[in-house]
């Protein structure tokens, strides 16, 4: 009836897992009770759960990425601490069953369910407003993709309590990922979560690739596109390309381990190389997906507090493409040792290394954008600096280990870690964080709290360097990664200042959380909030309409001049809303539960597979099937706010801007 | 995907935009061919790996094969005329050749199946070789879309039934399914070309 | 509806004709791919070469005359993303062998 699932699944003698699960039902039961005392549930419901609008999407993607930051960080710090730990005989705190599924979680986990939803978090907020759009090309979908991401993620939280996770590292290598090998329940909780999030992202890569060729307000030709969706685009176009092989590679594997065939086993004629040029076949396009709209970040904040237009676009939007292209012409770099020839390691070597001239190209035009700009030191703008110097340092060590025959030295060695932390965490992770300080007014409106943030900032920055520098140099001496306990006295001191750095992190992390309570409780305070809707005097689209934007972004849609239009529209007195009208009724689409039903079937259908509960994974397969052709039914999808709803909401806005312009 | 005429019409006043509905399903449809493109990857990498197992050339017979292929060349021809029928706002005559599309459809999942039960029952299921693992796989990940696609042509019949006149969205409906349709055509192609035919030289 | 006629020609649709044509130079194509086989009357390269050739030629005459693909101005991202697509494809699949080919023949694995 269960399948394999039994008590014996719940791991109440680990006293690690007991404690967290009952950390997680406090909290959870608290937020729950405080919901239903407050009577929010309907609020939820109506105006978010089953909500259609990319802006609140994007608030939703942030608290799923924070949770996910939580959890891989909570992760982090624990396998920094038993290293810190398990030397000379002392085995640590974490047995091996246990560390190995705790790094595994960490890697899948930050990238799939952190940076990824992190980055799709800006995707909707910004990419719609920047192009002077009402809405994505299918709203109905953008919600789809945010449930299937979010029950991907609880799938892979589920694995905390019920049963195990995978404990083949964050791309679950064959053959040790086989049933012969991993017998349990931990590869499947993997494929399936890994699987489910696919889906939402891939969808949301249609979405926002559509939503950009063909949604640009009049007037919006390629070379007036904002750099920020120049660089969305291009990760589109990579999730497209990429995820689909991704999806290929994990469910080959799942035939393997479901139905005993013989892809990448051992015996049977199987050929495990295969799963490598399949897993990186993606998952170099997929580091890109995540660096190039950090990129854009950057392109949108550094002219932003330097008052000056970006310097070079033409270049930073021709480097984005060559970048795109050539990100999938170096997957063999990640397997240099596989045993190719020196044939094939020369060709992706070379390849790897001219990745770094459109790279070097975007740093300098950044730096020339700086250069004789009135830099405003804005936490944003520590963020932006703070990432150029740890990510050209990234950018070397990949560099370094591009050379095939160094690579046989580093790989697998901590210095890979050190290198890839090095651009994960100084390119994509200090892009996102500038990119959510940057942007925060326009999703909330109101600013986030400055000292706070720089305080994060130094925390994460100085962390980041006394975490990682000591990895390279356990790299360069010998320490493989994923190791749980060693026995070489000269690595034990740089242990110690690693695990002082997560701490450091730790610290920086919760001085973000700090931020966003402080800035929260003081919203109200004229001095932070956004009147205006343009509270850095920027240069796009999405700052000429009101914070947090009508549900509509755009009264009447702008017509486009210039590149960075609202500077244009600004210096050129055009007023870009033009406000006044006349408006007509606008013509939205209305809010819908499907997405999150898909999305629950989903989750049901993933948990019955992974315990080989059939028949509900059966019911929940028709589910699926049956949400999804009810919803081709459905005709009532759509609705109009009448030109005085528009008319009232504009209004009120223009009252406001012409209150703050008096005083 | 209906609110989609929503952004059109922000935009028609301006210039010409075709709904980005069927652009969206053709993009869609892009991501699905790299998903065969990647499993055509994976056939050529094992294609050899028999492990002591039957061959290509022991398993396939050319005239099941022809069988097939005929039935969805067929159903090609008669889901165009269905589209053909649409533009002209016959209903009747559309349900009617979406029904034989259906049919030929049915057909063909009908011989696969039939197929890869003889190959089963004979001791060359997909667990035998890495070869038939990939062969089971990238032909049934086409024989599931063809499901799909037939799960969708009964949808569109019963949306179908009782309309009077064809709507746009329906009409937009009739024309993602035909691409989707079409496209497996081709995906067919390349299967009964280079896994089956290019087996038995 | 309205749209969809102002916005594609007849031949946008493709008319039975255009349907007709395509059928039957698919027919033709596909059989000619399996008496090649059966005839055994080539070398096995050249087998795999001409089935290979006109295979292509297939996928194309039903690109055209089936899923209607055109140079027209509101055609160009179809074609865009197909021909992208196609790169991507092409690039992975000689990739793919490149590599493993390669890697088998240094591991002696196969």
């Amino acid at each position: 009836m269960l399948g394999r699932l039994s008590f014996a699944d719940i791991p109440v003698d680990v006293p690690i897992l007991v404690g967290t699960f009952l950390g997680v039902a406090i909290i959870g039961i608290t937020v729950l009770g405080l919901i239903t005392y407050y009577g929010k549930w309907g609020y939820l419901w109506k105006e978010w759960f089953t909500s259609v609008d990319h802006k609140r999407l994007a608030i939703m993607y942030v608290v799923v990425g924070l949770l996910a930051l939580a959890r891989g960080f909570a992760d982090a710090i624990m396998m920094r601490t038993q290293l810190a730990l398990a030397y000379a005989g002392n085995p640590g705190y974490l047995p091996p069953h246990h560390y190995d599924q705790i790094f595994s979680a960490h890697g899948t986990i930050m990238i799939f369910f952190m940076a990824m939803v992190i980055m799709t978090a800006l995707f909707n907020l910004i990419v719609p407003l920047q192009i002077g759009a009402r809405d994505v090309a299918f709203p109905f979908l953008n919600n789809l993709s945010f449930w299937m991401t979010t029950v991907a993620f609880a799938l892979i939280n589920l694995s905390l309590f019920v049963g195990e996770f995978s404990q083949c590292g964050w791309l679950a290598y064959p053959p040790l990922s086989e049933t012969q090998f991993s017998p349990g329940v931990g590869v499947d909780y993997y494929i399936w979560a890994v699987q489910l999030s696919g889906v939402g992202t891939l969808l949301t890569g249609v979405n926002f690739f559509v939503t950009i060729v063909k949604m640009r307000a009049p007037g919006m030709t390629w070379m007036k596109l904002p750099v920020f969706c120049w660089t969305a685009l291009c990760a589109c176009v990579l999730i497209m390309v990429a995820f689909p092989v991704l999806t290929v590679a994990v469910a080959l594997l799942g035939l393997d381990r479901y139905f005993g065939m013989h892809f990448f086993t051992n015996d049977g004629g199987g050929n495990q190389m295969l799963y490598l040029d399949l897993i990186w076949a993606w998952g170099h396009p997929e580091v890109y997906i995540l660096i190039i709209p950090a990129f854009g970040v950057f392109s949108e904040v550094v002219p932003t507090f330097s008052e000056k237009p970006l310097f070079g676009y033409a270049t930073m939007v021709y480097a984005t493409c060559a970048i795109m292209v050539l990100s999938f012409l170096v997957w063999v770099h990640h397997f240099f040792t596989m045993g190719a020839g020196a044939d094939v390691n020369a060709f992706f070597g070379i390849m790897t290394m001219v990745i770094s001239i459109p790279t070097g190209v975007k740093l300098f035009n950044w730096m020339f954008t700086m250069y004789k700009g009135r830099v405003e030191f804005h936490a944003t703008m520590y963020w932006a600096i703070g990432f150029m110097i740890t990510f050209s340092i990234g950018g070397m060590t990949g560099v370094m280990m591009a050379i095939p025959a160094a690579d046989f030295v580093l790989h697998n060695s901590l210095f890979l870690i050190a290198h890839f932390h090095n651009v994960i965490i100084g390119g994509v992770y200090f892009g996102y964080v500038c990119g959510m300080n940057f942007w925060a007014p326009k999703a909330l409106g109101f600013k986030f709290n400055e000292a706070w943030g720089k305080r994060a900032f130094w925390c994460w920055f100085v962390g980041f360097y006394v975490a990682f520098m000591p990895l390279y140099v356990l790299g360069f001496d010998g320490m493989t990664r994923r190791m749980n306990h060693y026995d070489n006295p000269a690595w034990y001191p740089w242990m110690l200042v690693a695990e002082v750095g997560a701490v450091l992190i730790f610290f920086g992390i919760a001085c973000q959380l700090i931020q966003i309570y402080v800035s929260i409780r003081d919203r109200n305070l004229a001095e932070n909030v956004d009147v205006t809707g343009d509270p850095w005097n920027a240069r796009s689209l999405e700052w000429s309409t009101s914070s947090p934007p009508p549900p509509y972004n755009f009264a009447i849609i702008p017509h486009i001049h210039e590149l960075d239009a609202f500077m244009h529209d600004k210096e050129n007195g055009i007023d870009t809303r033009h406000a006044g009208g006349p408006y007509e009724p606008i013509h939205m689409p209305k809010n819908t539960a499907a997405g999150f039903f898909i999305g629950a079937f989903s989750f049901v259908l993933g948990f019955a597979a992974i315990w080989y509960i059939w028949w509900l994974a059966a019911i929940a397969l028709v589910g699926v099937f049956a949400t999804v052709i009810a919803r081709s039914a459905n005709h009532d999808v759509d609705y109009y706010i009448p030109a005085e709803e528009v008319a009232r909401i504009e209004n009120e806005h223009s009252r406001k801007l012409m209150a703050q312009a008096a005083e | 995907m209906a609110h989609d005429t929503t952004f059109a019409d922000a935009h028609s006043e301006h210039e010409h935009h075709e709904l980005p509905t069927v652009f969206g399903f053709w993009v869609y449809l892009m991501t699905d061919c790299i998903i065969f493109g990647s499993l055509f990857a994976v056939f050529a990498v094992l294609h050899n790996q028999f492990n002591g197992g039957p061959t290509g050339k022991e398993l396939f017979e050319l005239s099941g094969l022809a069988m097939e292929t005929a039935l969805l060349l067929i159903s090609s021809i008669t889901y165009g005329f269905g589209m053909i029928a649409a533009h002209k706002g016959e209903i009747k005559s559309v349900m009617m050749w979406l029904a034989v599309t259906f049919l030929l459809g049915l057909g063909f999942v009908f011989l696969e199946l039939k197929e890869f039960a003889h190959m089963i029952a004979e001791g060359a299921g997909p667990d035998r070789s890495a070869f038939l693992s990939a062969f089971f796989t990238l032909v049934s990940t086409h024989g599931l879309h063809v499901s799909c696609g037939l799960i969708w042509i009964v949808t569109l019949i019963v949306q179908l039934a009782g309309t009077t006149a064809i709507s746009e969205r329906m009409m937009n409906k009739l024309t993602m399914l035909s691409l989707f349709w079409h496209f497996l055509d081709i995906v067919w192609i390349c299967v009964f070309t280079y896994v089956y035919l290019a087996s038995m030289i | 509806m309205s749209n969809d006629h102002s916005a594609h020609s007849e031949s946008g649709h493709g008319g039975a004709g255009a349907y007709a044509i395509g059928f039957v130079l698919a027919v033709i194509l596909t059989a000619a791919s399996f008496m090649i086989v059966m005839g055994h009357s080539l070398s096995p390269s050249g087998t795999l070469m001409a089935i290979s050739v006109l295979a292509a030629i297939q996928v194309v005459v039903h690109l055209i005359f089936f899923l209607h693909m055109n140079t027209t101005a509101e055609a160009k991202w179809n074609n865009n993303v197909f021909f992208f697509t196609l790169m991507f494809v092409a690039i992975f699949i000689i990739g793919t062998m490149f590599i493993m080919t390669n890697t088998a023949e240094h591991m002696m694995s196969r």
